[in-house]
């Protein structure tokens, strides 16, 4: 096979210019033009990479490139094989939306930190290529922290801010010790298979010395970084506080980064103790049913995405697990649907959470605020990103005819098929909870849609948002095709992911078809069109009936009261607050109701009110703050003083040498 | 092909007959002679000859609101067997597009509410999207049990499963899924003790308080789509609770309709001798029928 025909070659390509996309403009000190051609390298380069994608996904394998390096840790290996493609996919476009889209949202010309920014956006997005194609755990470790690391001076771009430097720092905190987790990781590994170059697929037996302590490490250190419960508490404050841009890549790209290294570690496996499916199956529940519920009492744009991240990838961990478990009970169809609903919810959930992500920044940049309670009435004043988050809202709910809707129904089949078939259906329970999670998206979302682009404005900036040009509108439009494409006929996502499933599952292609049958996707492309139609058809009646007989227009009706302000509708935190509070174990919410201390009339009062994060708050936070204490005299040893810092260094350095000899 | 004719024509008239008919038993049990029988279809025709009056805080929202509600509600009835009946639209996993589509029409009834910039009906639409989405995992567990039982995924199965002689075999988890979906119908629908529909104050509201400003053909949309639900429901409701069948088509047909305007009488009792609840009860009523539904769960999996 030649050069030119290889999709690793080409993922390579496309990794190098991405990470050198920013330098132009670091070199040449012209921002505008800098910022251009690091956009132009990034649409380049996803277009190369996509082209790698499909190829891969169409049998193409992938060659393995081996460089050898002069550092002890083996050669550097780089490969691309099916289960990488699942993850470049969204990668590729998102990037590429994600870079269009900062032209007009982190304009050069305004902003002074374009350039840092577009050089660490160039170099976040190469190192997920690289993590997601490295085959040595020394490599794969080094991509890993060049991908925090940038995330981080992304997320910190406005360092100004003490919000900013707090949530920066909580990040760094949170993914370094994850990195501590994945650095025994791959030692162990290495104590195992006496080499860091990744074992290959299903060669280590569960017999293996260190194989719990191995799987346990993953659990924690790639956990952590996709977000699950508990270790999800950097999450919503890192993802409400980056630019927006960011904040679509680190919550659509950056969390699967987690989701890949657990399924990379399994995959090295012959067989997994049977608790790790159970396990997987109930963080991913608790995940899903937490973040959720966080989310619905958010007030913070931003935040409340990032919460419903949390939720989204407990739902792909849920479609893991059922795939597990029915690799425990020789269930073919929690096998198949799990893993199809967790690989589809992959795609999906990069595709609409980086089109809410990219329509929260046009509202920032339109109003200047994150707080949903001061927007509304925005509809009229953002024609076009009103419609395309409504696509994403109604897609990130699950709702038909979009394409979340598809991975959950996979899990739903998968879920009930257990139920109707197995002697003791427990991973059956796991469709009531996937119901109470959909119906807390639709309040989560109603309110968010509703409150923020409907009714009146609540503020000044509200009335006067205004719609964002073509360059962030553009991407988002792409997006959200995607999202109802890949709804109208799930038939493509899942002939897209059925390689993937097959070789990742160890599937048989009869038994692949067997159950994909058994999944209603041509009847779903059926109904949806008749939806669709039946929808067409009422409203085309009812418009005409309108034309025929206009209507007259008058103010809201309000009970009779008759100067009605903006400040008496429902606020976004009312309209949650039913539900905040009969969910009041999950995430505590906090009053401090105002004192009505008065003389001969109350005096002004104040009334607060917020969702808090309890495992941040109430268990990290103390922790820190006392060990803090404890290890106050520790910094005795940090004093800036550099030449003794460098003898530090030495003398490790010195007593580790001794020791070893 | 006869079936499917019967099938559509039943759900497209019959819907707002069972109104009529509920208002007509609450009139009996009050005293009143009430209004007829078929009121429901004259102010849906009055409705939609009429003009129409938008607030001009409103956007296309409010508009699409109610023909999107109706859609999703139209395909819904297409998914649900009537009269012992295989649907016309039925396919395995229909249960779950069937649950999700009542999701779309809430998302879309509780915007439209959101887009007039009310108060009455934020709250309104606050508790619809709340108190259904605890009526959610019920459906879903009953379902699951059905399933279960008839071993299918498609509800033209599930729902023609229960017989008399399958009904009497599983007895208890029966009885008790029959309580569950009952709660689960009247609180989808809006009904007393959940919801009063005549109620006149809107701060006590939900479903009606969230179509306050519609008007107009619009109203009459929303109107028939909330009894089509009504019917909908009704329908699953009936194939659980009054498993008769003869064999013959046409009488099947008969007992159907029969069956539903029987459950519209004791929708009409229910409301008749039955106050509203506190509005902090509605969430344990719903918690309740959850944990109905997952006993009877329990009972066939023994």
């Amino acid at each position: 096979m030649t050069i030119s025909l290889d999709p690793t070659a080409y993922l390579l390509i496309a990794a190098a210019l991405l990470a050198l996309s920013g330098v132009p403009g670091l070199l040449l000190n012209r921002p505008l033009f800098g910022q251009r051609s690091a956009a132009l390298c990034a649409v380049g380069a996803s277009i190369l990479g996509e082209c790698a994608v499909i190829a891969l996904l169409g049998g193409t394998p992938g060659a393995t490139w081996q460089i050898d390096w002069p550092l002890p840790f083996g050669p550097a290996l780089f490969s691309a094989d099916l289960l990488s493609t699942i993850f470049l996919l969204p990668l590729f476009l998102v990037t590429g939306c994600a870079s269009l889209y900062s032209l007009a949202y982190w304009p050069a010309r305004e902003k002074s930190s374009a350039g840092k920014l577009t050089l660490f956006l160039g170099l976040f997005a190469a190192a997920m290529v690289i993590v997601v194609m490295a085959r040595n755990g020394v490599l794969f470790l080094m991509a890993w922290e060049g991908m925090a690391l940038s995330a981080y001076f992304l997320l910190t771009t406005d360092q100004q801010d003490s919000d900013v430097q707090r949530v920066g720092t909580v990040y760094l905190l949170a993914t370094h010790t994850g990195t501590m987790a994945l650095f025994a990781l791959f030692s162990l590994l290495r104590g195992t298979t006496g080499t860091f170059a990744f074992p290959l697929p299903h060669t280590l037996s569960q017999g293996v010395p260190y194989a719990t302590a191995i799987i346990v490490t993953a659990l924690i250190g790639f956990g952590g970084k996709a977000g699950l419960m508990p270790l999800h508490f950097w999450l919503p404050g890192a993802h409400a506080n980056a630019p927006s841009h960011v904040s679509a890549m680190m919550s659509g790209l950056m969390l699967k980064m987690g989701v890949y290294g657990i399924l990379r570690t399994l995959s090295f496996f012959d067989a997994l103790p049977v608790w790790l499916g159970w396990l997987i199956l109930l963080l991913g529940a608790w995940s899903a049913l937490n973040g959720i519920a966080l989310a619905t009492g958010q007030r913070d744009l931003k935040r409340l995405l990032a919460c419903s991240s949390i939720e989204n990838i407990g739902i792909i961990f849920i479609g893991i697990g059922l795939a597990l478990v029915g690799m425990q009970t020789q269930s073919p169809y929690l096998v198949v649907c799990g893993f199809f609903g967790a690989f589809i919810h992959i795609i999906n959930h990069s595709l609409f959470k980086s089109l809410l992500f990219l329509g929260s920044g046009v509202l920032i940049h339109g109003t200047g605020t994150r707080e949903i309670d001061l927007m509304g009435g925005l509809a009229r004043r953002m024609p076009v990103t009103s419609p395309l988050f409504l696509i994403g809202s109604l897609a990130i709910c699950g709702l038909p005819p979009l394409n979340g809707f598809v991975g959950e129904l996979f899990l739903y089949v998968g879920a009930i098929t257990d139920g109707v078939t197995a002697p003791l259906p427990l991973a059956a329970l796991v469709a009531p909870v996937l119901a109470l999670v959909g119906g807390l998206a639709v309040i989560t979302f109603v309110k968010l849609y509703g409150i923020v682009f409907l009714g009146s404005p609540r503020s000044a900036a509200a009335a006067h948002g205004h719609e964002a040009t073509a360059m962030m509108t553009g991407p988002m439009v792409l997006l959200a095709a995607g999202c109802l494409i890949a709804g109208m006929a799930p038939v493509l996502l899942m002939r897209l992911v059925a390689p993937v499933v097959e070789y990742y599952g160890n599937v048989a292609g009869d038994v692949m078809v067997q159950v994909t049958g058994q999944v209603p996707l041509v009847p779903l492309t059926i109904a949806n069109c008749m939806l669709i139609a039946l929808g067409l058809a009422i409203g085309a009646v009812y418009l005409r009936r309108l034309h025929r007989q206009p209507a007259l227009y008058g103010s809201t009706w309000g009970c009779g009261y008759l100067a009605p302000t903006p400040r008496i509708q429902y606020t976004g935190t009312s309209f949650s607050e039913l539900v905040v509070n009969l969910l009041g174990t999950l995430v505590a919410p906090r009053r401090q109701r105002p004192g009505l201390d008065c003389v001969v009339l109350p005096r002004p009062a104040q009334f607060h009110y917020e969702v808090t994060e309890t495992v941040l708050n109430q268990v990290l936070t103390p922790v820190f703050h006392w060990t803090g204490l404890a290890f106050s005299y520790v910094r005795r040893l940090q004093h800036g003083q550099i030449h003794v810092y460098m003898l530090y260094i030495f003398v490790t350095l010195f007593v580790l040498m001794i020791w070893t000899h | 092909m006869t079936d499917i004719i019967i099938h559509c024509s039943v759900a497209l008239l019959m819907p707002p007959l069972l109104l009529g008919v509920i208002n007509k038993t609450k009139a009996a049990f009050a005293g009143r002679v009430g209004a007829p029988y078929f009121q429901p279809y004259y102010d849906l025709f009055k409705l939609f000859r009429k003009g129409t009056v938008f607030s001009e805080t409103t956007t296309w929202v409010f508009r699409a609101g109610p023909v999107i509600t109706l859609a999703a509600t139209l395909i819904a009835a297409l998914l649900v067997p009537l009269g012992r009946h295989a649907a016309p639209l039925s396919f395995s996993g229909d249960m779950i597009l069937f649950a999700y589509l009542f999701g779309l029409s809430r998302f879309f009834t509780t915007i439209a509410a959101l887009d007039t910039g009310s108060s009455f009906e934020g709250m309104g639409a606050a508790r619809e999207v709340t108190f259904s989405c605890l009526a959610e995992p019920t459906l879903f567990i009953t379902l699951i049990t059905l399933a279960r039982m008839s071993k299918s995924l498609s509800l033209s199965t599930i729902l023609t499963y229960p017989t008399p002689a399958n009904w009497l075999a599983a007895g208890a988890s029966m009885l008790l899924l029959v309580g569950a979906l009952f709660i689960t119908l009247l609180a989808e629908n809006s009904r007393i003790p959940f919801d009063d529909p005549n109620t006149h104050l809107e701060l006590t509201m939900i479903h009606e308080v969230m179509v306050l400003d519609h008007s107009g053909p619009a109203f009459g949309i929303i109107l028939y789509g909330a009894a089509l639900k009504l019917f909908v429901l009704g329908a699953v409701f009936v194939n659980v609770a009054l498993p008769l069948t003869t064999g013959n088509p046409l009488a099947d047909w008969g007992i159907f309709i029969a069956a539903m305007l029987g459950l519209a009488v004791t929708i009409g009792v229910v409301e008749s001798v039955m106050a509203r609840l506190r509005m902090v009860r509605i969430p344990q009523l719903l918690v309740g029928a959850t944990i109905l539904s997952a006993f009877a769960m329990l009972l066939v999996l023994r």
